[in-house]
């Protein structure tokens, strides 16, 4: 599904953020990528949804290349990815229904499919009853659950979370892979940039273990790190 | 949507502001204009001859003054002719030309008609040159006043409205873009949704083109009244001065303003659009 040769990627300010990145992502996996602050983890996201182009190499999405997509092609290869942010990124006027129903208006779906759709995904994620509530009024991990139904309201093939359990407790970050494991287990490929170690070593997934820019460790059934 | 009101009130002030003064002096052009055309039909050019000169070369004037570009008629005055007009002219204080039929003193003449009053003064210089014309009068200084006027209306209000239309442009950009700016984080999330850069666009677009278009009306209802009411003051006032009333000139005029309301809008807008969504 996520192809990537060669890829580098140096920003305009000199830093190199990513070093002859060469890593293959399969549908229906579930992927974690770790790595101290500034390995690159964000910067090789970010090269997957088109939010920076890579400097060198090529990346693929579904066999497309997508440092070759037009800009008018950017917004369909987004509506196949849903992104959950570690500050959540919810609109704090609009309530939890509007915030999730929002990525359905913007993909132009009518309003019958949107009162349809929203209602069900709310339930998926445990927040059938805070559908007219604020997102101020909501705790971190409600919050971030609002942002995990937003990701997948349109059926997206692959989700993206960067550090989605960075600003939550133990319990409620537990709570959420769950979630994420009960949707990668319908068949959604995830990949998740963190930190939580307890959380990748518990739940023996694959690892791409970055430093530097470089993916330096790529294991099925990983740990975080192979330091003791 | 405009959230911030005085920029919005500034915005839409200047387009009408602008809108105000190219309405009005498009009116003042076109009156003007249609004066002139008034005067096209009076203006004429007379040509005194040479004395001396024999029926065939008055023919043969008369043949190439018709075919001259620019000219509409051209008309044969005798010196009788012309002594009988002056007699009219003067009324009962013709007797002082008694006497003069036996050595009548005026010339024989041509009155030749422009096409168009514009060209009047250059026609005239031209047939001053023709052989057999001794002289030549017309109208001067009227015409060439009445086109300097227009011209410098034309100009004068041609300028001010450039500049004036810049400000709008400005205004309404800057009005736009800090309608984006608020609206940032949202925008934002828009794009990783997926939404189109059309999605994104038209809700700003929109913004724009109300602004100019609120202006638009604003500049066009204050030239409507003001005009009717104008229009009727000076009939009452000034009879005999007939401005353009027609109501299909005045509503290109006000479609002409709103549609440039509109237009001055959405570009605003586009520009400030263009530079923030580059992402
Ligand atoms: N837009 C940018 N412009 C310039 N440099 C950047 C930009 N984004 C990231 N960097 C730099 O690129 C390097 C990699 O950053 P990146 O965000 O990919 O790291 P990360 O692995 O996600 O770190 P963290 O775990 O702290 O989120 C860092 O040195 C960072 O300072
Ligand atoms: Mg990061």
């Amino acid at each position: 599904m996520i192809q990537f040769y060669n890829v580098s990627k140096i920003y305009p300010n000199g830093v190199k953020a990513l070093n002859d990145v060469t890593v293959q992502i399969r549908k229906g996996e579930f992927v974690f990528l770790v790595g101290p602050s500034g390995a690159g983890k964000s910067s090789l996201i970010k090269i997957i949804f088109r939010e920076e182009m890579p400097s060198r190499g090529q990346a693929l999405f579904n066999s497309k290349n997508i440092t070759r997509l037009k800009g008018r092609e950017v917004p369909l290869l987004r509506r196949k990815i849903g992104m959950v942010f570690q500050d959540f990124r919810l609109l704090p006027q609009k309530t939890v229904f509007e915030n999730v129903a929002f990525a359905m208006q913007v993909t132009g779906s009518s309003g019958r499919a949107i009162r349809d759709r929203v209602p069900l995904v709310l339930s998926q994620v445990g927040l059938k009853d805070k559908a007219g509530v604020m997102p101020s009024q909501l705790s971190g991990g409600e919050q971030q659950r609002v942002c995990i139904a937003r990701a997948i309201v349109n059926n997206p093939v692959l989700i993206i979370a960067d550090e989605p359990t960075g600003n939550l407790d133990p319990d409620t970050s537990w709570e959420l892979m769950n979630l994420f494991n009960e949707i990668n287990s319908k068949g959604t490929t995830i990949l998740m940039a963190t930190h939580a170690r307890d959380i990748v070593n518990t739940m023996k997934k694959r690892v791409l273990s970055m430093t530097g820019g470089r993916i330096t460790r790529d294991e099925e059934s990983g740990v975080y790190s192979n330091e003791s | 949507m405009f959230r911030n009101a005085w920029l919005s009130l500034a915005s839409v002030g200047t387009v009408t502001i602008s809108l105000l003064i190219l309405g009005i002096s498009l009116l003042l052009v076109m009156n003007a204009q249609a004066f002139t055309r008034s005067l096209e039909s009076g203006v004429e050019i007379r040509l005194f001859l040479d004395s001396g000169l024999s029926r065939v070369d008055v023919r043969d004037m008369e043949r190439e003054l018709k075919k001259t570009p620019g000219i509409a008629t051209v008309e044969f005055i005798s010196r009788e002719e012309a002594l009988e007009e002056m007699k009219k002219n003067l009324g009962d204080r013709q007797d002082i030309l008694e006497g003069l039929e036996e050595e009548n003193p005026l010339p024989d003449a041509f009155r030749v008609k422009a096409e168009k009053a514009d060209n009047v003064p250059a026609l005239a210089a031209e047939l001053e040159e023709m052989k057999g014309v001794d002289q030549i009068n017309y109208g001067r200084g009227m015409v060439e006043k009445l086109l300097a006027v227009i011209k410098w209306v034309r100009l004068a209000g041609g300028g001010l409205i450039i500049v004036l239309g810049v400000a709008a442009l400005l205004l309404i950009s800057t009005t736009i873009r800090l309608s984006l700016f608020a609206r940032r984080k949202e925008i934002g999330i828009m794009k990783y949704l997926g939404a189109t850069n059309w999605f994104v666009r038209f809700p700003f677009l929109l913004e724009g083109m109300i602004l100019g278009f609120t202006g638009a009306v604003i500049a066009s209802a204050m030239i409507y009244l003001g005009y009717i009411s104008l229009v009727n003051r000076l009939d009452e006032v000034l009879p005999f001065v007939t401005l353009v009333t027609d109501r299909d000139t005045l509503l290109v005029v006000i479609g002409g303003l709103l549609g440039l309301g509109v237009v001055v809008g959405i570009l605003g807008s586009a520009f400030s659009i263009r530079k923030f969504l580059k992402v």
